[in-house]
């Protein structure tokens, strides 16, 4: 039998483990930032695996993962909270002025982290829902079901950031470049998602019909992304392309890896504070849920 | 098994026959809203020849979506679709004569009336000629694909907008190797890759899309 | 440090309402989200609260 608690210690220890060896195998000090940041977050992870039960399943019930998530979501706050702080330091004081985008540039650092968590999202969304589909588990349509507004939210900003950055670079807020135009649609699939699951009342069968729509877009993600490429490059030559310019600096690059890492703790804790949202007004009628309401109103209260 | 099919097939179709008036309804949406553009750009057909491969497409695309709401839920409300269901035959392979019928009632029909409307776009006669060919390619998929939202949206409140949030991002890349391969004919180029890849597209849709939609039926149903 | 005076770090080379507003926005949706979910639960507490005192 696998045990969970093992899995998490292992993971944690992994992301620890590859932290420190990149510092002292591959890149040497150049990111050291990033190295500490994973060093970081693999021991939390680590640490953070007492929580778990060591049975596998018992950990996918609502009723075991309310505590544990309550447990947890510290953790990744203030893991956000620290790395934050600390990529705005990189991305503002460390990271030199751009010599060709000026200061308008320091836009990518929320920019890009931004994008790349929109994707991570989508296909973390799928992955829990096609896992809820297949082994029927509740807990995994919560989990689907609390990454989908998070990541409408970065997939929004990933727009209104980008265009904010097109404007001094392009001369315009819009530009249907194959990013931008992915990114559109990106959030049309998560609006989808979301509006499907609200206007179903059941909310089991909300869970299966939100999944299986997870699915298809998942599939649909990659060819849609193709096609917008393909469509870019033949009605326009190739423009500017954000962050990916071909000089970066190692500390505008450590910059964004660090926001991207922050933003990626931030959205677990937010998505275990929602799922937990979700566990209280799904099993609002049962009696575990009822005892833990008065146990924590009264203790708000003394 | 391909008797209880074409059984399906036939009675959808005459179905759809006995009221036609839902056919014409998809035909006069695909008119009027190709004709709606030159009223808002103007008659130059210079402009209107550039524009002719998107607007037909979209309008193909959005005729082929306002019927979608009805692909199975007349079943729904009678109960066929339970009994389909229960039935022996694999759904995946029976949801495939019902999008087969969507096709030849909304998707044919606009394929046919597409050149006339191509002659008012002023697109010459070589640019036509892809233009049905690659409706005739990526129709099939936009039933296909359609079928999954239809059957995801169904007995669901609001469900004729909510089939379109769903859908409409899917049909995209429909769109682009659609136009693009009319567009690259109105400029001397081989339309030969898009319309290879709408008919990589339309195939890959259907083998999945069936049974994505019986997988939807079914979620609908419980 | 990149900058010569506050003054400079806030005018961002010219460029201090586009970046500012980018992180602006970013910061509001933050905080935003981090407050509706707040509400939510306190939501969900109630009326659960609610129901176990009808029984």
């Amino acid at each position: 039998m696998m045990s969970m608690k093992k899995i998490i210690l292992g993971l944690g220890l992994l992301i620890a483990l590859t932290g420190a060896a990149l510092i002292l195998f591959v890149t040497g000090t150049k990111y050291i930032g990033v190295h500490v940041a994973l060093i970081l977050i693999g021991a939390a992870l680590a640490r953070q695996s007492r929580y778990f039960d060591d049975n596998f399943y018992h950990n996918a019930s609502p009723q075991a993962f309310y505590p544990t998530a309550g447990l947890l979501i510290p953790w990744f706050a203030w893991l956000a909270a620290v790395l934050v702080i600390y990529g705005l330091y990189v991305s503002f004081a460390i990271a030199p002025t751009d010599f060709q985008q000026g200061e308008a540039y320091r836009i990518i650092f929320v920019h890009v982290p931004a994008a790349w968590m929109s994707m991570v999202i989508y296909v973390a969304m799928a992955f829990w829902a096609g896992l809820g589909l297949i082994l029927n588990a509740r807990l995994s349509a919560m989990m689907a079901q609390a990454l989908a507004p998070t990541g409408a939210i970065f997939t929004l900003l990933a727009l209104v950031t980008g265009s904010l950055w097109g404007k001094p670079m392009w001369g315009t807020y819009w530009v249907w470049d194959a990013r931008l135009t992915s990114e559109l649609i990106l959030l049309f699939l998560f609006l989808g998602f979301i509006a499907l699951q609200s206007s179903i009342d059941d909310p089991r069968k909300a869970d299966r019909a939100g999944a299986l729509l997870a699915l298809v877009g998942v599939v649909n993600v990659p060819i849609i992304y193709f096609s917008v490429k393909w469509w870019s490059t033949l009605h326009q030559g190739s423009s500017i392309n954000m962050g990916a310019a071909p000089k970066m600096a190692a500390t505008m690059f450590e910059g964004m890896i660090i926001m991207a890492l922050a933003f990626w703790m931030y959205t677990i804790a937010v998505t275990l504070i929602r799922a937990r949202c979700i566990i209280l007004e799904r099993e609002r009628n049962s009696g575990w849920v009822k005892e833990l309401a008065t146990r924590e109103s009264s203790g708000a209260k003394s | 098994m391909n008797n209880a099919w074409l059984v399906l097939l036939k009675r959808d179709l005459l179905l759809a026959f006995r009221r036609r008036s839902d056919i014409a309804t998809t035909l006069f949406f695909f008119v009027i809203v190709s004709s709606l553009f030159p009223l808002g750009v103007g008659s130059d057909s210079a402009i209107l020849s550039t524009i002719a491969p998107g607007v037909l497409w979209v309008a193909a695309l959005l005729a082929g979506m306002i019927s979608l709401s009805r692909m199975f839920a007349a079943d729904f409300t009678d109960g066929t679709l339970e009994q389909m269901l229960l039935s022996p035959q694999p759904l995946a392979l029976m949801v495939t004569a019902k999008i087969l019928a969507h096709w030849l009632v909304c998707g044919l029909p606009v394929v046919l009336l597409a050149p006339v409307i191509g002659l008012q776009y002023a697109l010459p006669s070589d640019a036509i000629g892809i233009l049905v060919f690659s409706l005739l390619l990526g129709t099939p998929a936009l039933s296909l694909i359609g079928a999954i939202g239809a059957a995801l949206t169904l007995g669901v409140r609001g469900s004729g907008l909510l089939v379109a949030l769903l859908v409409l991002p899917l049909y995209i890349p429909v769109l682009i190797f659609g136009s693009l391969a009319v567009s690259a004919s109105q400029h001397a180029m081989s339309p030969q890759a898009h319309l290879s890849l709408l008919a990589a597209i339309s195939l890959l849709a259907l083998v999945l899309a069936p049974l994505a939609t019986a997988a939807a039926l079914r979620i609908s149903l419980e | 440090m990149q900058w010569e005076s506050w003054s400079a770090f806030f005018n961002m080379g010219g460029y201090a309402f586009y970046v500012w507003l980018s992180f602006g926005l970013t910061a509001l949706c933050v905080i935003w989200e981090v407050i509706a979910l707040h509400n939510r639960n306190q939501a969900a507490l109630r009326l659960i609260k609610l129901l176990a005192q009808q029984d």
